[in-house]
């Protein structure tokens, strides 16, 4: 019972990095390609972050 | 679970940091650095496996996982460290309890002893289980059910716990750092001492979160809240990463809490054209409609949930990241594997107090921008 | 979520509500409504300050340019101020010279018909004179030939016709 709620969590984890990490890159080439528009750029991927983090873990205390 | 998750994470964390530093082309020692510090990791779980003193080594293991559920409760006095385990001695200072049960019952929580002791009040018996105070008989026998969870009458308990004391201080200083910062703006036009610091902060939730989210002609009456919670959730999280070990966001009812507030401030402050949104959405089918209302309202609780399990779970998870960490230093018991636990640890702390800002920033702009939905003005769509 | 919902204390919610409340409503009150003011009204100011800054600089310039277009003025009537009294020299050299030329041309005309005047009763005196000498001579040849008189008055005659007096 307690192997399939770990590799739940990993997963949910796996997913959770995936998605942060590809905010997190297009954000850099969306800043290199508009150095100007920076601030704006990251207010907008630390909330898509931490939307995705708060259902990351969401899920993780659930499982 | 969340913690033997997060301990396994703590292994896997070296392995990914080698391949990141790499990617990045970091010089030459530091990935020596690392790729030691990963032997001498493996070496140590190889040599707890083979070694005799294994037993001794779970020992160890269990209390400071101990260690680390107990730093990341609340508790009913104020121990800033123990001198003696086993004598049960402690240096700090008890707290008030104040129970409901039947009548309001005020005592020290040095009635307690750490919880080694039953309290006697009025005739009813009390003790503390896990952190928890229960009723129970002059013995202070724990009832169990089947599932081992303690079956005894809980009161319901208003005691000014540690977590509670750190509130109050906080407020306290808040108001006194505040008020003064207010005080130094009259006659004259830019700010004195403490204010030069803050006065750039305060611009920024304006400028850069209360007027984009919210908009210049309704941010004035959502300012006090967006700069009371952001100050009140920053230096609350400073605090939790001071030697004095109080973590007051890791507590699911205070970020329930502050939680609740922006709920309630969206629903109260929303307009028409928000509720029509959400029950009669606009420009889709009727059918879509009936749909929608349910999932739409289901999301307006979700927001304020998603901000609460937020904040709780990224303190909680620095607090027993750090902890755990520093734990294995005990486990190590080796002076380069300990100095390496160390420096993780230092770093992680920095990382932590990025942490305790970015939550705050993260809560007041969500809450902003939950505010800003709520008032939004039907030309805009 | 068990957990949570485990570790949920009431007691810790309560507290943390009663000091929000407190904490917004008092705060609110001493330090954010003052503070802000202070800032708005600062920055308004500096606003303003700016304004005003700008509105000085623009009268600045229309000052510069009100001088500036004085001075042309200035400078151009005194141009034409010189100009006109040019043409003024010029038009009473002018004039005096016409008057001159007048002047001159009438006492030429006088002089001219004085001279005529003169020359006709000149000539008529020489004329008479003439005649009368003529008479004189003729008198004398008729006194010294008198036999011949119709001839000799005929050569007379003759002779005072062909006297041409220029």
């Amino acid at each position: 019972m307690e192997i399939p709620t770990i590799v739940g969590a990993g997963l949910i984890v796996v997913g959770a990095a995936f998605g942060i990490g590809k905010i997190g890159s297009s954000a850099m080439d969306a800043i290199a390609r508009q150095p100007e528009a920076s601030g704006k750029i990251q207010t907008a991927m630390l909330i898509a972050a931490a939307l995705i983090e708060g259902i990351g873990f969401a899920a993780l205390f659930a499982s | 679970m969340l913690f033997s998750f997060l301990n396994k994470s703590v292994h896997l964390h070296g392995f990914f940091e080698t391949d990141i530093y790499s990617d990045m082309q970091k010089p030459f020692y530091v990935k020596i650095l690392l790729v030691a510090t990963l032997l001498l990791g493996f070496n140590a779980f190889a040599q707890e496996t083979d070694n005799s003193s294994a037993e001794e080594n779970g020992s160890v293991k269990a209390e400071i996982k101990e260690f680390i559920a107990h730093h990341l409760l609340d508790s009913h006095d104020f121990t800033l460290y123990t001198i003696d385990e086993e004598n049960n001695e402690h240096f700090g200072f008890p707290l008030p309890v104040i129970l409901w049960d039947n009548g309001l019952k005020v005592f020290s929580s040095s009635k307690f002893d750490h919880g080694q002791a039953v309290a006697e009040v009025d005739g009813e018996h009390y003790a503390l289980y896990h952190g928890k105070i229960v009723k129970t008989d002059a013995q202070g026998t724990i009832n169990y059910d089947e599932e081992g969870h303690a079956t005894n009458v809980k009161p319901l308990d208003f005691s000014i716990t540690k977590n509670v004391v750190f509130i109050i201080v906080v407020s306290l200083l808040m108001i006194f750092m505040f008020s003064r910062m207010a005080k130094t703006y009259k006659g004259n036009m830019i700010p004195k001492g403490i204010g030069r610091a803050l006065e750039p902060i305060i611009l920024y939730i304006r400028d850069d979160i209360a007027i984009p989210n919210i908009g210049e002609k309704h941010y004035k009456k959502y300012m006090g809240y967006l700069l009371t919670v952001f100050f009140f959730i920053w230096i609350i999280n400073l605090l939790g990463l001071s030697p004095l070990g109080v973590n007051v966001t890791n507590n699911i009812a205070v970020t329930f809490c502050l939680a609740m507030f922006t709920f309630f401030i969206t629903a109260f402050t929303a307009n028409k054209n928000y509720w029509k949104h959400i029950f009669w959405m606009p420009g889709v089918p009727v059918f879509m409609k009936i749909v929608l209302a349910p999932i739409e309202l289901l999301g307006t609780l979700i927001k304020p949930f998603s901000l609460m399990i937020r904040l709780y779970a990224n303190i909680t998870a620095g607090h027993l990241i750090l902890m755990s960490i520093l734990g294995m230093m005990f486990i190590f018991k080796s002076w380069l594997g300990s100095s390496m636990s160390f420096v993780l640890a230092s770093a992680l702390s920095f990382l932590e107090l990025l942490v305790a800002a970015l939550q705050a920033y993260i809560f007041t702009m969500l809450s902003a921008l939950y505010f800003g939905m709520a008032v939004e003005e039907p030309e805009d769509h | 979520m068990e957990k949570l919902i485990e570790q949920f204390s009431f007691g810790l919610f309560f507290w943390q509500l009663l000091l929000l409340i407190i904490l917004l409503v008092v705060l609110r009150k001493v330090a954010w409504k003052p503070i802000l003011n202070a800032i708005d009204e600062r920055e308004s100011g500096i606003k303003n300050a700016l304004e005003a800054a700008e509105n000085a600089k623009k009268e600045m310039q229309n000052v510069t340019a009100d001088s500036e277009r004085l001075l042309q003025e200035a400078r151009m009537e005194r141009d034409s101020m010189i100009k006109e009294a040019r043409e003024m020299k010029e038009k009473i050299v002018a004039d005096a010279k016409e008057l001159a030329q007048v002047e001159a041309d009438n006492m030429i005309s006088q002089a001219k018909t004085a001279i005529e005047g003169e020359k006709k009763a000149a000539v008529a005196d020489i004329k008479n004179q003439v005649a009368t000498l003529s008479l004189e001579i003729a008198e004398k040849v008729i006194k010294e030939k008198f036999s011949e008189e119709g001839k000799q008055l005929k050569l007379v005659e003759e002779m005072v016709s062909d006297i041409k007096l220029n």
